[in-house]
């Protein structure tokens, strides 16, 4: 948090640049939002191994816009992030329990198709995590997998999706080579681009510029604000300068005797200028957390 | 390390004792492998200057009253019982490891896991017995005569097993867990994560398990020599009973004298040759996964 | 643990897999069924103290286990100075890439790969034919100290590696001995890792049968001295297998001693690590 200054210092251009003349924050929950729910958690608890998590989570998300979900460590955004596309499942000894729905469809019903929820769901981790092959086998792998396999399609969406996220200049003479070889940044736009080349309907993205450079992390950052209209954007940040410079809406999770609960959840501007609830003001002053 | 002579200021007597007696130990154990095998070149040393390797495939055949060391037959045995072993324990090693990881509840996983050591901890006369009562009767039943190529491939088979799937289990262990994440992320199913990301990150360690298996598959004497038969000949198919390289060495020894003697250890310099071969390989393929690793 | 499948390749990879595991498990269970079942009714006092009659068909197996016995004695009390010793010297003198170290190292690497049948032939060539040891429990011993000194060597030496720097320094400081160093500090510190190196060293061992077939000899007789030939627990039950007919519910028998006795052997060397590991991680 401490280098969020640094960071904005460091992208003078940010407000210049081409397509972003016209946001600003704050107003932008009314410019670019369809007032529709996309995504709503019901009385939503995760419990790892008889430790709660997270305690009646009630929470909804517009169609188009970037929540971002703030507050302390510990406090189950990241439990809350891995429910939605139930990657909870791969980790052992953790339940959730409650209503996860997306489009009215409830996604915690036993008979999911979990494989289309993630195609639906792309998610962004902390690190990048490509895959240790090459920057085109990274990209092949998702597409072959939900039954592209025609050699011209997959060229061309792969060339979508680099450009989507500004990548397509910087490797398209390596797409060969070992994706491990790229920096910090552009590793974590591949990873991006491997969660758009689905083009899903909802981007989760678990701190994506906190393991990066500021300089790459602001260019991560333009390429999300970059996102809304055409993707629900939910963004795990430590970083309340960053949620207050993209968030449409934002939620605060606290964790209240070890047990991780929203406290409060409205728009960005809401949220920052007259918070309802103490903690959140606590938080946002910089006097708790 | 810190006792390292020229680190210590004072030499007093009992510690140069010490190191003496430490570096003779030390001298003795690294000189082991010297004089096994100078005594096995020694002991073979009359067959390979008399005879030469080359009567070893140009002789009419394995008669060493004859003196005729046709060895041909044996290390065809030899190597047909070793690969089949491989064909059939690497997937079923490679699989089982894949069972634990991703299939099995965890408990059962653990259980499995814990089969499996036990399984490679039985003595191979153990398996070789149990295989004479069991397994070639079994065979003969299918197929006469019983004793034969294919009841020691099978017996191989369990034997090497654990070392493939053990050694298969750890490096799949050693996948970052966030690769799997983000490919379950990406929407792969459970085989599809296991196959473009599972499998191809941890090869380097799913080989070196292959060839420990196969050094140990050669190497092997007791099971094989009580279920195969030994007779001298190249089978023709999976029931016709075989000899390997050590069921010749176990069966002859103990009454081979001269030229038959020598030969015979002959044929265990070529097998400890084969083996050492292997293993240095598998050597090779884990000090390269260590590096991938580091990396 | 990941997504269930519905696919058909997915169905496919996940019925393979079941049918892997079964086909192990199936062979597993019944080999130790079989040993259970045929073993444990004939197992008894009786049966372990008697001695051998008709070729083994009758009788127990007092005089194998007291062979086998010897064999391991005279195995591990060759064993274990000379791989105390060298490990000693491969932890506390040699760096890592120091050309000493590097050389026994790697001899002991490659000692470790060669089979068991070439262990047997250098043991009749050397212990039996040169120094005149003959077919006895001496030989046999000597043969199977020098198959398991790499495994013991590698963990021994791993286990004074495991040693906090910190107590040779302060040792130093202080002032204190070689001699000293190595016997108050380090080999006290080390006592369950050379413990767990010398149990799964005797495993090795007593699983052995191919390097003992032309060392020690198949004689069953109740041994008087360390020069005869005595017949190890795993030659029993090859002999019994192959050159007895009838032996075989004495074997089921033999084999089922053997394979408790390799139980207790390796469960008691996990137990060893597993609480030396939990005493090492207690708060200091």
């Amino acid at each position: 948090m401490d280098d969020t200054q640094s960071t904005s210092e460091l992208r003078p251009t940010q407000e210049k640049a081409p397509g972003f003349q016209s946001w600003r924050p704050y107003q932008s929950a009314q410019q670019c939002c369809e007032p529709s729910t996309h995504f709503q958690a019901e009385n939503l608890s995760i419990v790892y191994r008889k430790h709660l998590a997270l305690q009646n989570v009630n929470l909804e998300i517009n169609k188009g816009c970037i929540t971002a979900l703030v507050g302390p460590s510990g406090c189950g955004k990241t439990s809350f992030l891995m429910s939605i596309n139930r990657l909870t499942d791969l980790i052992l000894g953790c339940q959730v329990s409650g209503r996860l729905l997306i489009n009215e469809t409830d996604i915690m019903a036993p008979f999911t198709d979990l494989l289309h929820l993630r195609r639906q769901v792309g998610m962004i981790f902390q690190k990048p995590t490509v895959f240790p092959f090459s920057i085109r086998k990274n990209l092949e792998i998702p597409l072959r997998e939900h039954g592209m396999c025609d050699h011209a399609t997959l060229a061309s969406s792969i060339e979508t999706s680099l450009q989507q996220v500004g990548l397509w200049d910087e490797v398209k003479d390596r797409l060969n080579q070992p994706a491990q070889g790229l920096s910090g940044g552009q590793q974590q736009r591949l990873c991006l681009a491997r969660a758009m080349v689905l083009s899903p309907e909802i981007l989760l993205l678990d701190e994506p510029c906190s393991a990066l450079d500021p300089i790459s992390s602001g260019i991560v950052e333009d390429l999300i604000v970059s996102l809304r209209g055409r993707y629900t954007v939910i963004i795990v940040t430590h970083n309340l300068a960053q949620a207050r410079r993209i968030a449409d809406y934002v939620a605060l999770f606290w964790a209240v005797d070890g047990i991780g609960q929203l406290i409060e959840h409205g728009p960005a501007h809401t949220i920052f200028q007259s918070p309802q609830h103490e903690l959140t003001s606590a938080y946002i002053s910089g006097t708790r957390g | 390390m810190i006792l390292s002579s020229n680190n210590i200021s004072s030499h007093s007597k009992t510690d140069l004792h010490v190191l003496w007696s430490l570096q003779v130990f030390a001298v003795v154990a690294g000189s082991l492998l010297v004089l096994v095998i100078g005594f096995i070149l020694r002991e073979s040393w009359p067959a390979l200057s008399r005879l030469g390797l080359t009567r070893l495939f140009t002789d009419p055949g394995w008669f060493p009253t004859e003196h005729s060391y046709q060895l041909t037959p044996i290390i065809g045995g030899t190597m047909l019982a070793a690969c089949g072993s491989i064909l059939l324990a690497a997937p079923l090693g490679i699989l089982s490891a894949l069972f634990c990881h991703f299939y099995a509840p965890p408990l059962l996983g653990k259980w499995y896991r814990h089969m499996i050591e036990l399984l490679a901890g039985i003595p191979s006369v153990v398996f070789g017995f149990w295989g004479l009562v069991v397994l070639v009767p079994l065979v003969a039943s299918w197929h006469p005569p019983g004793p034969s190529l294919l009841a020691g491939i099978l017996i191989l088979t369990l034997m090497i097993l654990p070392t493939i799937m053990l050694i298969t289990h750890s490096s799949i262990a050693q996948v970052p867990s966030a690769y799997i994440h983000s490919a379950t992320a990406l929407g792969l199913s459970r085989w599809a994560v296991i196959w473009h990301i599972v499998l191809p990150v941890s090869r380097i360690g799913m080989l070196t398990g292959v060839f420990l298996g196969l050094a140990r598959a050669l190497g092997e004497t007791m099971a094989i020599l009580m279920v195969c038969g030994n007779v001298v000949q190249l089978p023709s198919h999976l029931f016709d009973p075989i000899r390997t390289l050590t069921a010749n060495i176990a069966l002859e020894m103990a009454y081979a004298l001269g030229h038959h003697r020598s030969v015979l250890f002959m044929s265990g310099l070529v097998l400890m040759g084969l083996v050492l071969c292997f293993v240095s390989v598998a050597e090779a393929l884990r000090h390269k996964a260590n590096h991938a690793i580091a990396k | 643990m990941l997504s269930p499948s519905n696919t058909i390749g997915e169905t496919g990879a996940t019925l393979m897999v079941w049918t892997a595991v079964t086909l192990i498990a199936t062979p597993f269970l019944w080999l130790s069924g079989d040993l259970l079942w045929y073993g444990w009714h004939q197992l008894s006092i009786n049966f372990v103290v008697s001695v051998p009659q008709n070729a083994g068909r009758e009788g127990g197996i007092g005089p194998i286990l007291v062979s086998t016995g010897l064999i391991m004695t005279v195995c591990m009390a060759v064993a274990m100075p000379i791989g105390l010793g060298t490990a000693l010297f491969l932890s506390e003198y040699t760096q890592n890439d120091q050309v000493s170290g590097r050389l026994i190292r790697g001899s002991l690497d490659v000692l470790a790969g060669v089979p068991s049948i070439v262990f047997g032939l250098f043991g009749n060539a050397f212990f039996c034919q040169l120094l005149g040891l003959g077919f006895s429990i001496l030989s046999g011993g000597l043969t199977l100290a020098c198959m398991v000194l790499p495994i013991l060597i590698r963990t021994v030496e791993e286990s004074f590696r495991a040693i906090a720097q910190d107590q040779r320094l302060s040792a130093a400081a202080l002032g204190i001995s070689q001699r000293a160093t190595i016997q108050h500090i380090l080999l006290p510190a080390a006592i369950p890792g050379v413990l767990v190196g010398c149990i799964l060293g005797l495993g090795r061992a007593m699983a052995e049968t191919a390097a003992l077939i032309f060392t020690s000899g198949y004689v069953d007789r109740m041994p008087t001295s360390l020069m005869d030939s005595g017949r190890a627990l795993s030659i029993h039950i090859y002999d019994l297998a192959m050159n007895v007919a009838g032996g075989n519910s004495n074997a089921y028998t033999t084999a089922l001693v053997l394979i408790g006795l390799l139980l207790i052997i390796n469960l008691s060397a996990s137990w060893i690590t597993k609480k030396w590991t939990t005493l090492n991680q207690l708060p200091s």
